[in-house]
């Protein structure tokens, strides 16, 4: 392979390249990023960037010079707009076409809109500078959106003095991914820190002095913020044969065609550990995926799957939480280690007969990285769990 | 070689300590990173390469000279 071409210079993208290179390929590698920036770190952005607390530089995901050793054919600003995999090549914004032999697929997602005008979105560092602008002390912050970004956007808000109003269709924030119990906790959490938050509303449109909701009533605010989700960046894809019906569908090496391959938030995969094809959003899971591809294109004989255990963090207020697994759809949560009214705590998650997750919040890492393992090891919720603990229904 | 870690930037995910065990460990109370060399021996560059890739808060740096 000479020519490799990798599409999104996020954390996937990146990754792909430094491991391409550092496993001894040198081609030509062609990064093509929609950004005019060095490629640069999300989670901060719900976080210290959107606190004030870091200045934008310090999110670069790699020096200057250190990405310069990378020797890369590097077409910053100019997304891609076009996939042939006939002939091989991408055609990117200003035309031109970029031939490959092998394709990494890094292109991750946006944020989900709504109706409306005036509404901000948390997604680039744009983004989070101009949602940074508008918060001050008494300014009125509605979110929309109670899921872990428009949480830690709310948290950042009230520590900057803002009135935040948190509006949730389902009754309680986050219950399908983390479960009731855990979700009611983090959702007392924003009330001791004066957020009203409200449950079971639905928000039909974004204005710039406010929301509706679904009976009519505007939601005053100074600034909206729209956190509902996102959507997989593959409308540059259609055409290609690829199937982009959510992300890019590939399989447990994350190829989507042959010497095509897709990592990161843009990819569907199938994960042997769960028996369950997954799209995850998750910072570590996106440069493992990148580094996976970027071997498995370089030496095809002996691929290896992406790795299986996701991994995802989330900061609010003091609250640091960990998960490990694939929770959505538990059927059963217990409560393994400390306890809920101490905010210190490991919760299992159950689906059929194995454990499948497990939630941390202000445990040691030795502890739940014992969790891990017997996720990666399909233990038995009886051996792992039952012997040990008092559960609930999920 | 030497490498160096942005403790503040550490989100306490533990996959430097898995890639690169004999140069990182994670403290007990909060699981941030700690450097168990700064100049670890030639053998392990490898090692430490593969945590400054898979570190998911770019805390990690390997530095020349
Ligand atoms: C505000 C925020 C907070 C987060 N917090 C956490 C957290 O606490 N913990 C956690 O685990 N995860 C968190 N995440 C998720 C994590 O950041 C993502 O999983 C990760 O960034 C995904 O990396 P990626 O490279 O797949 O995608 P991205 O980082 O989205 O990179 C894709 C790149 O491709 C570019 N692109 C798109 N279309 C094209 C095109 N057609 N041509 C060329 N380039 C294109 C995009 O502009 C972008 O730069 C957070 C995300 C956000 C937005
Ligand atoms: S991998 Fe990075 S974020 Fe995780 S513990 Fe190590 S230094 Fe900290």
């Amino acid at each position: 392979m000479r020519n490799i071409v990798i599409v999104g210079a996020g954390a996937a993208g990146l990754a792909a390249a430094e491991t391409l290179r550092r496993e001894g390929y040198d081609g030509t590698l062609t990064l093509v990023g929609q950004e005019p920036s060095l490629p640069y770190d999300r989670p901060p952005l719900s976080k210290q960037i959107l606190a004030g607390q870091w200045e934008p530089e310090r999110i670069t995901l790699r020096a200057p010079d250190s990405f310069a050793a990378l020797d890369l054919d590097w077409r910053p600003g100019r997304p891609a707009t076009q996939l042939d995999t006939v002939n091989k090549g991408v055609i990117l914004a200003d035309a031109t076409q970029v031939p490959y032999d092998g394709l990494v697929i890094a292109t991750g997602v946006r944020a989900r809109p709504l109706p409306g005008t005036g509404a901000h979105v948390l997604r680039t560092l744009d983004d989070a500078l101009a949602l940074r602008r508008c918060l001050a002390p008494g300014r009125r912050l509605v979110i929309v959106g109670a899921g872990f970004l428009g949480s830690e956007a709310a948290a950042v808000a009230r520590s900057l003095g803002c009135e935040v109003t948190l509006l949730e269709p389902t009754p309680v924030p986050l219950a399908h991914a983390v479960g009731p119990e855990v979700g009611q906790l983090l959702a007392q959490a924003h009330f001791d820190h004066g957020v009203d938050v409200r449950t079971g509303v639905t928000v039909t449109e974004t204005r710039p002095d406010g929301v509706y909701l679904a009976g009519g009533e505007l939601v005053p605010a100074d600034a909206v913020l729209v956190a509902i989700g996102s959507t997989p960046n593959t409308q540059w894809l259609i055409g290609s044969g690829l199937d982009v019906h959510d992300g890019v569908a590939c399989d447990r090496y994350g190829e989507a065609a042959p010497t095509v391959y897709a990592a990161g938030d843009v990819a569907h995969w199938y994960n042997p550990l769960f028996d369950a094809s997954m799209r995850i959003e998750h910072r570590t899971s996106a440069a493992e995926q990148g580094m996976t591809v970027a071997r498995n294109l370089m030496r095809p004989e002996s691929r290896k799957p992406f790795p299986s255990v996701p991994y995802f963090w989330s900061h609010q207020y003091d609250l640091r939480i960990q998960a490990y697994g694939h929770l959505r759809g538990h059927s059963e949560m217990a409560i393994v280690e400390g306890n809920l009214t101490e905010r210190r705590f490991v919760a299992a998650y159950r689906k059929d007969d194995r454990v499948v997750g497990a939630l941390a919040i202000g445990m040691p890492p030795k502890v739940i990285r014992q969790w891990r393992q017997a996720i990666a090891d399909r233990a038995t919720w009886q051996d792992a769990v039952l012997s040990t603990t008092v559960t609930t229904k999920g | 070689m030497h490498v160096q870690l942005d403790q503040p930037k550490c989100v306490a995910a533990g996959q430097c300590v898995v890639a690169a065990p004999d140069v990182f460990d994670q403290r007990d109370d909060d699981g941030v990173a700690i450097l168990l060399t700064a100049h670890p021996g030639r053998h392990l560059y490898d090692e430490v390469r593969e945590a400054v890739a898979v570190c998911p808060a770019a805390a990690i740096a390997l530095v020349e000279q």
